[in-house]
Formats: C-alpha cells, structure tokens, sequence
C-alpha cells in the first residue's frame, strides 16, 4: 500500500514538474522584425525538415486545379510555368525569357529562355510547351484540367523559341494564369514528378514525408540548401512540439495560439493569403433562404473573432478577395454586416426558421479555424442559433467536405490560384468545379464573365468589384478575415520569403546559418 | 490489513463523494457560463473573480472543469455501464452453461482483446464518427471482455458450490439460478473491477479526447480541455494543472474505492 500511495505522490510531483518545465520567465513571443528571420551568415547545403500540417494529395500532377493549396505550395518549389510570381507580387519571366503581347490581348507570345532543363536532364522544348499548355487547357479532351485556361483557343510553335497562345476571347489578365506548370512532352505527372524548378521530387511516404533535393542545373539561382524533408504531421500540438523538441526547423501556417509557447524560435508574422470564413452550403435546406445567411452575417461579429481567436492578428474581410490584392479590394463590404443579435433573430423569425440549428464541419489539424470555429459557435448561441462542431481528419474534409459537397457549413481558408482576381472569384460561378458552396446566383455568373471579357482595366476591376458585392450582398458566406500566417523557424534557419496575395512556400531561399 | 482497506474506502468514497457533488451542483449550477468568452479576461490568473483562471478565449476555467468532469463522469458511467450489462450476460451464459456458447462466446471475446484498445476505439471511432455518443459506444464495446471474463470464471467457481447443487436439485430453473443465486455472490468482485473500470474509463474518454475524437468542441471535457491547455503550459500553467488535478480526484478517488472493496489487486 506504501509503495502505491508513494507512486501517487509521485505521479502529481512529476504533473506538477512537467508544467513547471513549461514555465519560462520570458513573456510571450514575439514576432521579429527582421523579413529573413536569423541575421546570421548563410550557409552554402545542408538539409531542413520542414513540418507541412496536411499530407499531400494522392496525385501530385500540378495540372489538376482540384488540388489542395498544401499540394500547390510544395509543387511551387518542383514546377514552374512560363512565368511565375516574385515576391513583390508581379510576374517575372521563368522557362519563358521575355513575351510580347498584341493590341487587343487575345494573342500572347512567349519566347523560351535558353538552357532550361528538366529534372531529367533533357532541355525545354517548345514541344514541351505546347504540349504542357495543351493539356492544362484541355485542348484535346475539350475539358481544361486548369479552369483558367479554358479560354485558350490554340496553342503553337512558329519556330523552336516561340511559342503563341491564341485565346478565344480577349483577356487582359491571361498571363495570371501562366503558372501553369511546363512538363516534358508526353510525360504523365501523375507517374512521375518531373518539372524544372529548383527543386527535384526525390520520394515520397504517404501521411509521413516528402523529400525534396536541390536541381543542380537549374537555371537560374537556384536553391541553397541541398535537401528538405516535408515531414506531414496532422496534429497542431504535435507540430509545436515538434519545433521545441528541434524534430523539425521550421512551420509555417501556425496560429497565435501555436506560437504562444515558442520562445526560443524565430517567430515571423506575415499573411498566409487565405480567406478564412465559414462557408455556407448554399443547397443546406436552411441556408438557401437568404435571409437565414445574412442572419448568421448579422449573428456573428467577425471583429471579436479575430480578438479572440487570432489574438487580434488577423485583416478582417467582406468578401472573397485576398487583401493584398489592392485594386480589387472593397473597402467598404468589410463591415457591410454590423453585429446585431436582434437584427439576425429578426429575420430568421421572418424566414421560419426560428431553431436554426446546424453542424460545422473543421479540419481538427488546423487549430486557428477549430479555435474560430468555437468563437462563432458561441457568437450564434447569443442569437438562439444552436451550431455544433464536427472535428474531421483534413483527408476526410478534403474528401467529403470539398469535393463531395456534403457538409452544412464548414470554417476554412481559402486561397487563390493565381494573381489575378479570378483566382479568389471564379470558384462561386453556378458550373464551376470549385463552387463547393453550391453557390448560384446568375446575375453573379453574368458580371463575372462580362469582367472576364472586358479589356479596359479599370472597367473590368469595376465589374470585378461589383462580384465581391454581389457575393456580400447575397451573404454566400460569412466572411472573417484574411488570416495571419505565423513562421517559425530554428534559430540556425533563415531565408522564409512571404509571397503577397498567393499560397506559397518558396524553399529555394531557404538557407541554414553557420 | 483490514484496516488499511477500511482507509482506503473512506478515503476513496470522501474524494468520489465530493467530486460527484461538485458535477452534481454543476450540472444546475456554475459561477460562469461554461461557454462564455470574455475578450478582456483573456489568460487570467487564477484569483477572486476566477478561482482557477480562465483560458485563451477568457472562459472560466474552474466552471469548465465542472461541466467538463460531468461529461467524462457520464461517458465514463455509461461505456462502464454498457460493457457490465453485456459482460453480465455474456459471462453469466458462458461461465453457467459452458460448451459450445462458451467456445464461440469467448474466442469473440479473445479477439476483442487481440486488439490495444485504445487502437480499437480509434478504428470504432472511425466506423462512427466523432461525438459523445460513440465514444460511450466504442469505450463500451472495449470493456465487454473485461467483464465478461471475470462475470465467467466467477459464475464458473460458484456453479460448483453446494448451494447451486441444492438449488438444481430443489428444481430452480437454470435462468433464476444464475440472476437470483449466483449474481448476488459475485457482486463484491464486480464491484471493484467495476471500479477499476470506471478509472480506464475516465483515462480513455481523457485520451480520446485529448486526440480530438471524444467531445467536440465548444464543449468541455477533461480530456479536451488537457489538449487544449498544453498549448499554453508555459503562459497558464494553472488550466493543464487544474484540469489534471480533477482527472487525478475522479481516478484517485475511484481506485481506493475498488480496494477498499476489497476485490483483487489487479491494477
């Protein structure tokens, strides 16, 4: 009996320690102000192990526009397409050296840099090219595997450097949308991950890791360090652990909460380019009554959210449109929805559904939307709205909740493909593939292509605008805020770039100090 | 020894007492809101107006850990519940009739246990889906051979016994035999093992839980309220220590209990 209750004493002696361990005298932590994190001198090589929260989908083929934003941003560092984006957010010239563009901006040519090679060691063809852009946009299929290139017309080789795209349509933002990846002629990328980025597939274990090596003959400056692990690890708890215990060097994507306890990291805080709001399912018996969305917009204040959630980091938005894309951003459609419990009871009485009850459906490795999620959970109580949460594996969100469309509503992020605005708006159109809301709202469809169609800058930026209205005023979602991105990395780790507006990890900047 | 045992269950069931009558009060009643987030009383410590502190939405820690015990106490007693009843029955069939019954009975029950029963409360977790109910559902499935074991080689032993003898021989119908006679001379050995089992119990639904598989959040239960506290061990130690604590009362309290009861020592 001694030797038991002495166990006991133990076992709340060794509680007590394990906290006590945790409890530092520093206070909580800050992000630096340095951009690159550590101010130390790079080191040529070397590996890092980077902890990613979601494994990557089954298929890596970078021309399935379904992918999951995790999938594209690791793909980022192995494909590239004609141009890709810098960091400023413009769009620089990658396998394409320089492209001209005629007057009325359905015609685009590219011509190809010199000494481009794949990962295969063979060099960048324009039959590389036209086959890859064949078939992102579906030519032969006549279905696009990239939605936004559905208004090629014809893609051709005039010579061996050029190669012209012919749209049906003109649009002046089309070049948006070439970063759709390059691969080698008649190569399945399902099969085999092959492209020309500074970095080169090496192997991959599902729901384990991923391992990336350096290209040597990239052609450009191309990466620092010699080779990075992706190491998947679902559990938000995990990946902080994970950090202090040095098992991993750095994570992106963390929430306030996460990097609360990580003291002795360089913590960094930029955008992670993502709308985070609770998606509706537009076809939920309930949630097709308008007036019940825009209840559930009066019921929840996106504001106390962020506070209580994020720690107050976090732009508050009222639409879909990432708020690093300056032009197309509307101000005003922020706060179009003031908080009003009375309001919101109001006008689910008027619509019959006065014991609104429904489930919202989490990704339980995402904390910062679990942790927004119990925010409104209770905002709507408030309102004698009865929400429950359901925490599901991000496999079976991705599965059900995305593609399968069965859910009631679900508090996520959402980003954007490209740098144009179509990127954050094309998904609500009635047929689209991505509409995974069941958004339909044919005076939404009709303003989107008309913008899509418009030459004129200004006109179409108007038009654009006038769709983030539309989805503001029809309340397709209830729209919180584009969610800061907190980066933590090792101390012996620097070199993390933030990229405006897209969802992206560039690893080729990446360097270990000495 | 017998006084050892006797301070064992006066201890055991003044802790068990006592924290059932704080889940009982909180069940009509607790200083706050479980639920309610206070935006400017985030991470407070531990003090008057909050006497365990609040966490990081400025909910009140001690009313959570109130409601929160209520939940795993009532998962706990209803997965024990469901694996004594069909342990019961199983066992009591099995252990008086032996033969075939027990042969198929038993090897289903081997291959229960084949499997680590957390594992299998996570492939069960799986088949159902999250939520309270089928956590009580999947924890109750686990506990069945437990059960059902010790129902059997106790109705087993007793079958033997001269009082089954003159039972049989008076006539008295094999069903009332084993509810009437034999049940009543194993209940101090169901006990304690029911008690052992309530404290898996509670350490089960804490885990599962903790993996975000038991209650769903807004709604706190010990379990999820440990996972969410590790992220702040070092800024509020007192919500992982306090949540802790209960989870040490409510299993302490329950496994004097079984000793004092007096079963075997089997933990």
């Amino acid at each position: 009996m001694k030797k038991r209750f002495l166990a006991l004493v133990l076992a709340v002696l060794m509680t007590a320690a394990l906290c006590a361990c945790g409890g530092g005298k520093s206070p909580a932590a800050q992000p630096t102000d340095t951009p690159n994190g550590s101010a130390g001198e790079k080191a040529l090589g070397g590996e890092i192990t980077v902890g990613i929260a979601a494994d990557l989908d089954t298929s890596l083929d970078p021309h399935v526009s379904s992918s999951s934003a995790g999938t594209r941003e690791v793909l980022f560092n192995i494909y590239e397409g004609l141009l890709k984006p810098d960091t400023d957010g413009n769009l620089i010239p990658a396998i394409a050296e320089d492209y001209t563009v005629n007057e009325t901006a359905d015609t685009y040519t590219y011509k190809l840099r010199d000494g481009v090679r794949f990962h295969n060691g063979k060099t960048v063809t324009v039959g590389d090219v036209v086959y890859s852009l064949t078939r992102a946009a579906g030519l032969e299929t006549g279905e696009p595997l990239v939605a936004e290139l559905k208004g090629i017309a014809s893609v051709e080789a005039p010579d061996d450097k050029t190669v012209v795209v012919k749209l049906k349509a003109p649009d002046a933002e089309f070049n948006a949308y070439m970063y759709a990846s390059i691969i080698p002629e008649g190569s399945d990328p399902a099969a085999e991950a092959v492209g020309t980025g500074p970095f080169r597939f090496v192997s991959r274990t599902p729901q384990d890791n991923v391992v990336l090596e350096k290209f040597a003959d990239y052609w450009g400056e191309g990466a620092i360090l010699d080779k990075v692990t992706l190491k998947v690890i679902p559990d938000g708890q995990t990946m902080v652990m994970s950090l202090r215990s040095g098992a991993i060097d750095m994570a992106e994507r963390l929430s306030s909460s996460q990097i609360a306890d990580l003291n002795e990291l360089t913590i960094l805080e930029g955008s992670s380019n993502i709308i985070q709001a609770l998606y509706l399912n537009n076809d939920f018996e309930p949630f097709r009554d308008i007036r019940v969305r825009q209840a559930l917009c009066y019921a929840i204040d996106k504001h106390a959210v962020i506070d209580l959630a994020a720690d107050g980091h976090g732009i508050p938005v009222g639409s879909s449109m990432i708020s690093s894309m300056g032009k197309y951003v509307v101000p005003e459609l922020v706060d179009y929805y003031k908080p009003d419990v009375e309001k919101a009871k109001a006008l689910l009485k008027e619509a019959g559904y006065e014991k609104l009850s429904f489930s919202i459906t989490v990704p339980s490795s995402m904390p910062a939307h679990v942790d927004a999620a119990q925010v409104i959970v209770e905002q709507l109580r408030a309102a004698g709205i009865d929400a429950s949460i359901n925490l599901v594996e991000w496999a079976t969100w991705y599965d059900e909740t995305y593609k399968g469309r069965k859910f009631e509503a679900t508090v996520v992020g959402m980003d954007t493909h490209s740098l144009a605005a179509s990127g954050c708006l094309a998904r609500f159109q009635s047929e689209n593939s991505k509409n995974f809301i069941n958004f339909s709202n044919a005076d939404y469809d009709e303003t989107y292509l008309k913008a899509l169609a418009t030459v004129d800058e200004a006109e179409q930026t108007a038009l654009f605008k006038q769709c983030e209205t539309i989805l503001t005023e029809q309340a397709a979602n209830v729209y919180i805020q584009d969610a800061a991105s907190f980066v933590a990395m090792q101390k012996d780790v620097g070199g993390y770039q933030f990229y405006p507006a897209l969802y992206i990890m560039d690893l080729s900047t990446m360097y270990r100090v000495k | 020894m017998i006084n050892t045992k006797d301070r064992n269950f006066r201890i055991g069931a003044g802790s068990t007492l006592v924290m059932l009558l704080i889940i009982l009060i909180g069940l009509i009643w607790t200083p706050y809101d479980p639920n309610a987030m206070n935006a400017s009383e985030k991470m407070a410590a531990p003090g008057l107006r909050h006497p365990l502190g609040t966490d990081n939405f400025g909910r009140d820690i001690f009313s959570r850990v109130v409601q929160g015990a209520g939940a795993t106490f009532l998962i706990a007693l209803c997965s024990v519940a469901i694996g004594l009843l069909v342990g019961l029955l199983v066992g009591g069939l099995t252990g008086y009739y032996g033969g075939w019954i027990d042969e198929i009975l038993m090897r289903l029950n081997d291959s229960i246990t084949a499997f680590p029963s957390l594992l299998l409360a996570l492939v069960l977790i799986a088949v159902f889906h999250t939520g309270k109910y089928n956590i009580i559902l999947a924890l109750g499935i686990i506990f069945i051979p437990t059960f059902a074991r010790i129902v059997r080689m106790e109705v087993a032993r007793q079958k033997s016994l001269d009082y089954v003898a003159n039972a049989k021989l008076m006539g008295v119908k094999s069903m009332r035999i084993l509810f009437v006679h034999i049940m009543p001379n194993i209940l101090p050995v169901l006990l304690s093992t029911v008690a052992i089992g309530f404290n898996n119990a509670v350490l089960a639904e804490a885990s599962m839980s903790y993996l975000g598989l038991g209650v769903q959040p807004p709604d706190p239960s010990l379990g999820r309220m440990l996972n969410e506290a590790q992220a702040y061990l070092s800024r509020a130690p007192w919500y992982a220590l306090s949540v802790g604590l209960a989870i040490i009362l409510l299993v302490l309290g329950f496994g004097l209990l079984s000793e004092g009861l007096g079963g075997e020592d089997r933990a």
